[in-house]
């Protein structure tokens, strides 16, 4: 029986594998990413997840394997062979990390300037244009502007939006820097750990943003998390990790009920399950 | 300073304690360097005792450490001490600086024309304008993108000797080979940034570091291009309009114009260059900053890694800071080439490039009118001092320390945003990161 | 060969003083992380300091070379110990947990009130020292050439191996070492652990700089004249070598100052003496280009 996920995925991660000197961080990992999923990977500390996210976003080459990503045009990029940045803007994969990385001196709404560059560098030929002040320009950036106002308003901070970043409280800016990820208009939004630190409230809001961008723009979302509550809830698939290995990939029911990853992982977190 | 009045005596026996310990630490200090000077004698070298130069330094020091216990340190530590005695001239500094600009503006167009103005100060304040610009060219590249460069003074050489060469060889004008200048000195940023911008931090610095040292070096030993140590000279004067402004111009600018013949005609002529070139400079780096372009290096100057991941091409960012850094700097070295009508490689050392550096840190990186500050108090007011040259570069030694102790982030330390929905606020300089490039 | 032999002596002396010289930056840059720019500045101190105290044992009759030399190294080590100290009080610990530029540009500041100052107060002329420690072996001869190793040679060799020997002992064996090996990893730790970190600190600049009054004292004595100036162009190098030698790690020093010694030698011996210094310092950039952690720095791995 071939799982949803599995007949017309986004991401296609196969055999990957990645060491650094002696040490296996992922072995051998196969996973499909759905084009309109919530999929989490999940796993105990030091299991390889951000590995697995700075191998997709090309942080990181993988030792061995290949992450095929499939766009709906049918445009396919192999991504364990490309730079970060041509990641980010072809293959149009958006992340965030774990420990936040905002530019902090400068404000809420550069921030979400910088995310649309490739855009507005095209729009200003280059600074060429630009430095002219050319309308083709100065159109294309109010609409990055407008952009950002759009995503400023779903994250609740458009009257902060002239303030730096870096005097936002935090949960605001792990709102911010999953604002600006969506801001490079993404096809697949990788999250690592967008709950960490995060007050009940604050979480329940980040479950209500993440169902919405996936219901009104149509994208996938990987996401990382510790959080059970976060994970159980809105996930449609749940991929588990441990030492680098899968040991276990299905619905969130069924990754409940596994033995495995009872004894690997939920053992020690049940109560969080239940 | 209340506080410390009541508690005079009984801090008195410390305070006393403290110099003693501060005049021994001097003693040491000076004892060789100062107390014993070397005389030359032919042959060989003779020594001759100054012992009372160096109880006057020692002196001094227990002196002028026992007073600053008594009435300015109450225990605290000397940089906070300084820091706080000096803070309302920052605070200051802060208020003012949106008036300075057009005041600043207003002053240079007109200050060929006020009444005090005369060769000399024409002179000092062509001078502080060439420093003003390679200070907002290497802003660019150190204050916005947060690439430490210490070998900006390449491409200020670059841009003088292309010049000079065009000139002299090929007899290209001034406005010709001002932007071919610029190109080339581009092209040598792209050239020299392209191997080496993927280092951080202090690796990056040392080997611009380097690379100055190499063109230098180049340029010294290269004398069938160059004419080596002994320079360039007879490098042709800019001409208005193909208005020569000399005494017997053919054309000459006072006979078109018909006004009798001064030689300061070419000094005012030369200072609006100047000033135009650096009004240019601020222009196309203001407008700039607030471009994708400009932006994505102040992002990079923030966090390179989540640039990255927001699909900016950071070598290709950095290198476009590099050359048009470089640009500026090529085209300030054509203007120096055309003021001096001479120039050599001993224009070119490092200490150029750290006087330059000094001054973007100083007037506090990324703002545009903290060079302007920086260059005026550094350069201007260090002119004052020309006569006493080795004095007068302890005394810029000094206040490089000096200034940076008191203020570590530079003169004006508030960041302007690029872009704003509702209302501009400054960012403060506590938030801005430095870049590790 | 003889030729070849000639100049691998005089590159390993050259690169000895480089050595020297490079351990002073290198173990800054390793606890604090900054350039201490002035570093070349000590080093010219402290050959002024030996040049004023070897001119008054002479002209008080000291005239026993190992004697005053070794008085000299002794009071010119210590001399100029108070000067790194000292410049580390003054400039850079107001500044330390400061904006990073900030220090950097104090030490450029500091490095131009030493030289102006030594200018200042003892002239700008080229200040001579007669040739104390003369004679050699002759080490081969062939065809009329002599290769030849003198005294000088030797005794800048053996004493910078014995320095060598004695700090890698004391960075790994005792409690100073320790501490500055903790100050490296992680100040804010160390002092919780009760290190007393300026203490460290000040202790690091005091044997920086006593090391390369040590070089300064060689270099007078190889070269036979110092002037105010020698102190850039040295220091560089010597920072060129601790990058190349991998920064913090103190054999890296050595040997990257020995790779820097032997390149402006051969340079200067097989193609033009004229671009020695751009030898030496392309060798840096490719180096680093290629091994962005010098040849025995560790790799440093980028967290994402």
């Amino acid at each position: 029986m071939t799982a949803p996920w599995e007949k017309d995925p986004i991401l296609r991660v196969r055999h990957l594998t990645m060491r650094f000197g002696g040490l296996v961080a992922i072995d051998n990992l196969s996973f499909d990413v759905g084009r309109n999923d919530i999929t989490a990977l999940i796993g105990p500390n030091g299991a390889g997840k951000t590995t697995v996210f700075n191998c997709l976003t090309g942080f990181y080459k993988p030792t061995e394997g290949m992450i095929r990503m499939t766009h709906a045009d049918g445009n396919e990029f192999l991504l364990e062979r490309l730079d970060d940045h041509v990641i980010a803007r072809q293959a149009r994969v958006a992340r965030t990390f774990q420990n936040i990385r905002l530019f902090g001196g400068m404000t809420v709404l550069e921030n979400l300037m910088v995310a649309q560059h490739n855009p507005l560098v095209h729009a200003s030929r280059f600074a060429i244009a630009g430095l002219f002040g050319l309308a083709g320009f100065k159109r294309a950036e109010r609409e990055a502007v407008e952009r950002s106002k759009h995503w400023l308003e779903k994250i609740d901070l458009v009257d902060r939006a002239d303030d730096p970043a870096a005097d936002l409280p935090y949960g605001a800016q792990r709102r911010l820097e999953i604002a600006r990820a969506m801001c490079m208009q993404p096809v697949i939004l990788c999250l690592d750990e967008p709950a960490a630190g995060l007050n009940p409230r604050e979480s329940d809001q980040l479950n209500t943003l993440l169902l919405d961008i996936r219901k009104e723009e149509q994208i996938a979302i990987l996401l990382i998390e510790h959080d059970m509550s976060v994970v159980m809830e809105i996930s449609d698939h749940i991929a588990v990790l441990d030492y680098g290995i899968k040991i276990s990939d299905g619905t969130p029911d069924f990754v409940r009920s596994d033995p495995h990853v009872i004894a690997a992982y939920l053992g020690v977190e049940d109560e969080e399950v239940a | 300073m209340a506080q410390s009045e009541t508690s005079l005596s009984a801090r008195l026996p410390s305070a006393l304690k403290d110099a003693a310990i501060a005049a021994f630490i001097s003693l040491a200090l000076f004892a060789f360097i100062v107390g014993i000077r070397t005389v030359d004698d032919p042959g060989k070298l003779l020594l001759e005792p100054r012992p009372w130069l160096l109880a006057g330094f020692v002196g001094a020091v227990f002196f002028g450490r026992l007073f600053l216990n008594l009435f300015f340190w109450s225990g605290a530590h000397t940089s906070e001490a300084l820091t706080s005695a000096l803070a309302p001239v920052g605070q200051i500094f802060e208020r003012i600086s949106p008036w300075l600009t057009p005041a600043l503006v207003v002053f240079a167009i007109t200050l060929p024309f006020l009444p005090f103005t005369d060769r000399y100060i024409l002179d000092v304040a062509i001078m502080v304008m060439t420093y003003i610009m390679l200070g907002w060219g290497l802003n660019v590249v150190v204050g916005l993108a947060g690439l430490l460069d210490l070998g900006y003074v390449a491409f200020y050489a670059v841009g003088a000797y292309s010049y000079a060469l065009v000139a002299t060889h090929f007899g290209l004008s001034f406005w010709v080979a001002l932007p071919l200048a610029g190109l080339l000195a581009a092209l040598w940023g792209i050239i020299l940034g392209f191997p080496v911008l993927r280092l951080r931090g202090d690796y990056l610095a040392i080997v611009t570091l380097a690379f100055g040292e190499i063109i230098r070096i180049v340029l010294i030993n290269w004398y069938s291009l160059t004419n080596g140590p002994d320079g360039i000279s007879r490098i042709p004067r800019p001409t208005f309009f193909g208005l020569e402004l000399t005494r017997r111009g053919e054309p000459s600018f006072h006979e078109f114009f018909g006004i009798p013949y001064s030689p300061l005609n070419r000094i005012i002529f030369l200072f609006y260059i100047i000033l135009v070139l650096a009004l240019i400079t601020n222009f196309v780096t203001n407008r700039l900053r607030r471009l994708p372009l400009g932006r994505a290096w102040e992002a990079l100057r923030e966090d390179e890694i989540a640039c990255r991941s927001l699909g900016i091409n950071t070598r290709n960012t950095k290198l476009s800071a590099f050359a048009i850094g470089a640009m500026f700097g090529g085209f300030a070295g054509s203007f120096f080439a055309t003021r001096q009508g001479f120039i050599s490689p001993e224009s070119f050392t490092f200490i150029e490039s750290a006087i330059i550096l000094a001054i973007v840190v100083l007037g506090g990186m990324g703002s545009q009118i903290g060079v302007v500050v920086a260059s005026i108090v550094m350069i201007g007011g260090f002119e004052l001092f020309r006569e006493l040259e080795h004095y007068r570069m302890l005394m810029f030694g000094l206040a490089m320390v000096l200034i940076m102790i008191w203020r570590p982030r530079g003169l004006i330390t508030s960041r302007e945003p690029s872009v704003f929905l509702k209302e501009k606020k400054a960012v403060s300089g506590e938030l801005v990161q430095e870049g590790k490039g | 060969m003889e030729y070849f032999v000639q100049q691998l002596i005089n590159g390993l002396t050259l690169g000895a003083i480089y050595g020297l010289i490079a351990i002073g930056y290198t173990m800054v840059y390793g606890i604090i992380g900054m350039i201490n720019f002035a570093h070349g500045d000590i080093f010219m101190v402290g050959a002024f300091i030996a040049l004023i105290m070897f001119i008054a044992l002479l002209s008080i009759g000291l005239t026993f070379v190992p004697l005053a030399l070794l008085i000299v190294l002794l009071v010119s080590m210590a001399f100029t110990a108070v000067w790194g100290w000292t410049v580390e009080r003054v400039a850079y610990r107001p500044l330390r947990e400061s904006f990073r530029l900030a220090p950097l540009i104090t030490a450029i500041g500091m490095s131009i009130v030493l030289q102006n100052f030594v200018q200042i107060a003892q002239g700008a002329r080229v200040k001579p020292l007669q040739p104390l420690i003369t004679g050699g072996f002759t080490v081969m001869e062939k065809d009329g050439f002599v290769v030849n190793l003198s005294y000088m040679q030797i005794l800048i060799i053996v004493l910078t191996v014995v320095l060598m020997c004695i700090f890698t002992l004391i960075i790994s064996r005792t409690s100073l070492g320790r501490a500055q090996r903790a100050c490296e990893q992680d100040r804010v730790m160390a002092a919780l652990s009760g290190v007393n970190v300026d203490r460290t600190i000040s202790l690091t600049f005091i044997m920086g700089a006593a090391l390369a009054a040590v070089a300064g004292v060689m270099y007078l004595l190889y070269y036979g004249v110092i002037d105010f100036y020698i102190g850039f162009i040295a220091g560089i190098k010597a920072f060129t070598a601790a990058v190349l030698g991998g920064i913090g790690s103190l054999p890296g020093a050595m040997l990257g100052g020995m790779i820097i010694g032997l390149i402006e030698v051969f340079w200067s011996a097989y193609f033009t003496i004229e671009y020695k210094d751009v030898a030496a310092f392309s060798m840096l950039a490719l180096v680093l280009i290629f091994l962005p952690s010098g040849l025995l720095g560790r790799p440093e791995v980028e967290k994402v």
